[in-house]
């Protein structure tokens, strides 16, 4: 699924610059645990779905490389924060749906769970 | 070749620092990028434990033909229950770690998972030491 398609499904808004519309994910975990985060993905297509919006989570996304993060609930992170996804080239997009329903949409289209 | 990286205590701004230079000093040194997930999600997770339950310490990366190290070593104030600590799920983290998505008592055994070889020194009272190794 490209990035253009998860931000219409979920009606995003765009948090930063770092980011390529045709850039393709095929996965996605939905976690408030950086620890599970770090423990169960292995793909960098992997899209993280989460309410956290802390320096760290942008961290663990760049221990692992992951490239985007979804926030739900219309949660939006400080400027510093924002300012380091840039740095790492991690997408930072705001759905105002919760976790449970941005996962269901995207799940209703196609993109799995990891293994 | 050692790299060291000071990590301090309850400073959840430049927490993931050592661990972002550490992954950069690998890349740089063109190590495979399984390896250096490996060793990222290990420094990673030793650097919040030292930042969230320590009076502060550091982080050491050891890089010689073969072999990657890792050390965590904190200034204190030690594991009562080492066996406990190791325990998935067993966490003596704050509510606001937990709200910051650590703290769930997954760190240790994390580091565990990763490493090729793992091994932990504490004393309550003493200083806690974490060394990890990766075969490359």
């Amino acid at each position: 699924m490209e990035l253009r398609e998860i931000i219409e499904l979920l009606d995003c808004d765009i948090l930063n610059t770092s980011f390529e519309l045709n850039r393709n994910y095929e996965k996605a975990f939905g976690s408030d645990l950086m620890s599970d985060v770090l423990a169960f993905i292995h793909d960098e297509t992997t899209v993280l779905i989460t309410g956290l919006v802390n320096q760290q989570v942008i961290r663990t996304a760049e221990m692992i490389d992951l490239k985007l993060i979804v926030f739900v609930r219309g949660k939006v992170p400080a400027d510093e924060v924002v300012e380091l996804a840039d740095n790492q080239g991690i997408t930072l997009l705001s759905t105002k749906a919760s976790m449970f329903d941005a996962a269901g949409i995207l799940f209703e289209k196609g993109l799995r769970g990891i293994d | 070749m050692r790299f060291e990286y000071t990590v301090t205590t309850q400073n959840f701004t430049t927490a993931g620092e050592a661990s972002s230079n550490t992954k950069k000093t690998l890349k740089l040194l063109g190590i495979d990028s399984k390896i250096i997930r490996k060793a990222s999600i290990m420094a990673y997770e030793a650097e919040m434990n030292i930042a969230i339950h320590s009076e502060g310490g550091k982080i050491l990366l050891d890089i010689e033909p073969g072999l990657i190290t890792i050390t965590a070593l904190d200034q204190g104030p030690g594991i009562e229950n080492i066996d406990l600590a190791m325990k998935e799920g067993y966490s003596t983290a704050p509510h606001e770690i937990r709200e910051m998505g650590f703290g769930a008592g997954m760190g240790l055994p994390n580091m565990r998972r990763c490493a090729d070889t793992f091994d932990i020194t504490s004393n309550p009272g003493g200083k806690t030491c974490v060394v990890m190794t990766l075969t490359i």
